[in-house]
């Protein structure tokens, strides 16, 4: 009997225990190709910036851009306002430009190494190996490794390429739209790429085409003590639409690793984008050693009338992640969305959302947040929902929900609302809520274990979001989710 | 099947069993019955090993296993079901999915194959009928919005796809009006077989109109203080509890 008492008392200890200890699960992504890369020496000033664009063979007007972009820098400092434990970066430690050199290439063939790399990954870099049609732009490091599909979306005159690719092959396009929706002015991580940014993918999508594939990109940071600085501009034309997706993941290493983007998106008239991220990046250990520093900008500008730009992004990774895909709704009756899940874990620390920027009439926004901490992390939402005076007839709706799955974990909300018009509708509902231990027994009792029903109950949390993302990706971003959540509760 | 011998809990030190003693075999119906705070849902959730609550003393074994040893999910692959009183709401999970991993969870514990999703609609479909439950309920999410009745059939629907072979029936008939007690009773008669058993416990006789229990426990103060044929129910229905208090406080 008594044997019963202490199986029954060491049991619960054991869950105690398991629900206390905080995510020892390996992260999936860590390992690191052995490619031989060539690394520019650590340190930035204007003979960095230009040896850059010397190495990617750029015309005149885009070093004159980076040289702009980097004296801009110069005059300013590293923002201190998002709920981040951000320390001052030393960003004369960092090399600016990794590109690994690949064994031909300057033929068709990928070097093994790297088609292994993103196997491994998941990322079939050939194309009948993707039976589901989905293109892919791969990027290690600076630069971009392969592109798939190009011919077949070429016959429809869809460009999908890497940017660097672009700047030779597309110049009046990139000098038309780069710098148009997040000039280099605009902050101090987007002066920074906007001076040293290194590839990227750029889309066109010409007048009245429907992309019939999705088009992705992988980014995958693999030499150290590098930054990579991405760079992705997508121009849907009148007309036409694009689904985008975006996956990253990075080695695990002790020390942190800076990961500056910029995106842009510009829609036209009666065009559709919908951009959708699964960010995976290395997020540091259990104790917060190492990790990645994901300082993003990303931005879109509905720039014609009845335009649509959905962004839907699943965050799990990164050591601090600091990144708020906005719209600026400048077309008439044009159309904002954001959905976001954002999980954090360990010492992870997210500071994340949006900005709903309405200018032009009869134009609406939705906000669906979701944030889930666990662990000893920081999860904050930060919004913006502004309505200028002349935008009559506006609507945003937000929904911000957190969900504390641990009482050492931090959920936060900092939203700012500005209606300069009374003929606009603004709502925001919020709510805080713990995992709840009855749901948990509930799945016990049922044949469901714990780790398992908390992958459960996080997705139906999630579900909102997830059910935006395109199919394949979903299923990916759910498992990400569960297994994230491994022994993440305590 | 069902053997509790001198089974004692405590919830945060306080002593709610104190001493049960109850023998449960395949075929048969059981009644737990009492006044309020006498222990009838401590001893489901001690039974079925909800953490809050702390075995000091007894064994309990099911089909000759030991019960308190296992996890409460494998007390629930050994086929120990439970009917909440009341069922909590997984808001976005729907019932589908929530089912499909109760059941394949079992059919791994047991080393069988899982269902795929043809199999698994169909079995669905199937035990759906059992309660009345229709398909919009079924592919909601688990409770979300559900009536009081809606939930206990609901619950009634679970044990159909479960097939266990003991359910304890916490306090169903509460929150029902009389056409739910019965879809709800008949469900649970439907689903009854020599090869299962059923406890129900309940604070008023009327469900002990539509399951016929074999025999009929009172529970008072962590005890069961008597044990009779239905006529104790029809008894108790009548005179209240207060007789079964004195009795035992005098």
């Amino acid at each position: 009997m008594s044997e019963n008492l202490n199986d029954n008392n060491k049991k619960k200890a054991d869950e105690q225990d398991f629900l206390r200890q905080a995510a020892d699960e390996e992260y999936q992504y860590g390992f690191v190709t052995d490619i031989d890369t060539h690394v520019i020496p650590k340190g930035l000033n204007e003979d960095v910036v230009r040896q850059i664009s010397r190495l990617k063979g750029e015309p005149e007007w885009l070093l004159d851009f980076r040289l702009k972009a980097f004296r801009h820098w110069l005059t300013l400092e590293q923002p201190a306002w998002g709920h981040v434990n951000l320390a001052p970066i030393d960003y004369q430690d960092i090399s600016y430009y990794a590109a690994p050199r690949q064994n031909n290439p300057a033929g068709k063939e990928i070097d093994p190494e790297m088609k292994r790399t993103f196997d491994k990954l998941g990322i079939p870099l050939e194309e009948q190996m993707r039976l589901s049609g989905m293109a892919v732009d791969a990027i290690m490091d600076s630069v971009s490794v392969r592109t798939t599909y190009r011919e077949r979306l070429a016959e429809l005159g869809v460009i999908f390429c890497s940017i660097s690719e672009a700047v030779k092959d597309y110049p009046d396009l990139v000098k038309r739209y780069l710098g148009s929706v997040v000039p280099y002015t605009d902050n101090f991580f987007a002066a920074l790429n906007s001076a040293v940014f290194s590839d990227g993918s750029f889309v066109y999508i010409p007048k009245g085409v429907r992309c019939p594939m999705e088009l992705s990109s992988y980014f995958r940071i693999n030499a150290a003590q590098t930054g990579q600085f991405e760079r992705t501009l997508i121009v849907a034309d009148d007309d036409s639409y694009v689904s985008y997706l975006e996956g990253c993941t990075a080695p695990q290493r002790d020390e942190n690793q800076l990961h500056a983007a910029i995106v842009e998106i510009v829609v036209e008239t009666r065009a559709e984008v919908k951009y959708s991220t699964v960010q995976n990046w290395y997020p540091g250990d259990k104790m917060g050693r190492g990790g990645i520093y994901n300082l993003v900008t990303k931005r879109g500008l509905c720039r014609g009338d009845h335009s649509k730009l959905s962004w839907t992004q699943v965050e799990t990774g990164s050591a601090i992640t600091w990144k708020y895909p906005s719209c600026v709704l400048k077309g008439d009756y044009s159309t904002g969305e954001f959905y976001s899940v954002a999980l954090t874990r360990n010492r992870q620390m997210a500071d994340t959302g949006t900005k709903m920027i309405h200018l032009g009439h009869h134009t609406s926004s939705t906000i669906v947040s979701k944030g889930i901490s666990a662990g000893e992390s920081e999860n904050s939402y930060r919004g913006m929902v502004k309505v200028v005076q002349k935008a009559h007839h506006c609507r945003n709706y937000t929904q911000c929900d957190s969900l504390l799955l641990s009482p050492t974990s931090g959920a936060h909300t900092f939203p700012v609302i500005e209606v300069h018009n009374d003929t606009s509708v603004v709502e925001h509902e919020a709510t805080t809520s713990k995992i709840n231990e009855d749901q948990i027994f509930y799945c016990n009792q049922r044949g469901i274990s714990t780790e398992d029903a908390v992958g459960l109950i996080v997705n139906g949390y999630a579900k909102d979001v997830m059910s935006k993302l395109p199919m394949e990706f979903a299923v990916e971003a759910q498992k990400l989710l569960s297994l994230s959540l491994e022994g993440a509760v305590g | 099947m069902l053997e509790i011998k001198d089974l004692h809990a405590t919830i945060e030190g306080k002593e709610i069993l104190r001493g049960i003693n109850l023998t449960v075999n395949a075929g048969e119906v059981h009644a737990i019955m009492g006044p309020n705070g006498s222990g009838k849902s401590t001893l489901s959730a001690v039974l079925t090993g909800h953490p809050a609550y702390t075995v000091t003393q007894g064994t309990v074994t099911l089909d000759g296993r030991d019960l308190l040893a296992l996890s409460p999910e494998d007390r629930a692959h050994e086929g120990l079901f439970l009917s909440f009183q009341y069922p909590v709401e997984i808001p976005g999970v729907s019932m589908v999915n929530f089912m499909r991993a109760a059941l394949n969870e079992k059919r791994k514990y047991h080393g069988q194959e899982p269902l795929n999703a043809a199999q698994f609609l169909k079995l669905m479909r199937e035990k759906r009928a059992i309660v009345e439950l229709d398909n919009k309920l079924a592919s909601r999410a688990v409770n979300e919005g559900f009536s009081g009745g809606e939930k206990k059939r609901n619950e009634i629907f679970q044990m159909a796809m479960l097939e266990p072979r003991l359910s304890i029936l916490d306090e169903t008939d509460s929150g029902l009006d009389i056409d739910a007690l019965r879809v709800v009773a008949s469900g649970v008669n439907k689903l009854k077989s020599q090869e299962n058993a059923t406890i129900v416990i309940t604070h008023y006789q009327r469900l002990l109109d539509y399951i016929k229990p074999d025999l009929v426990h009172v529970l008072y103060k962590g005890r069961i203080v008597r044990t009779g044929g239905p006529e104790l129910a029809l008894e108790l229905e009548e005179k209240g509890y207060d007789w079964i208090k004195e009795e035992f406080e005098g």
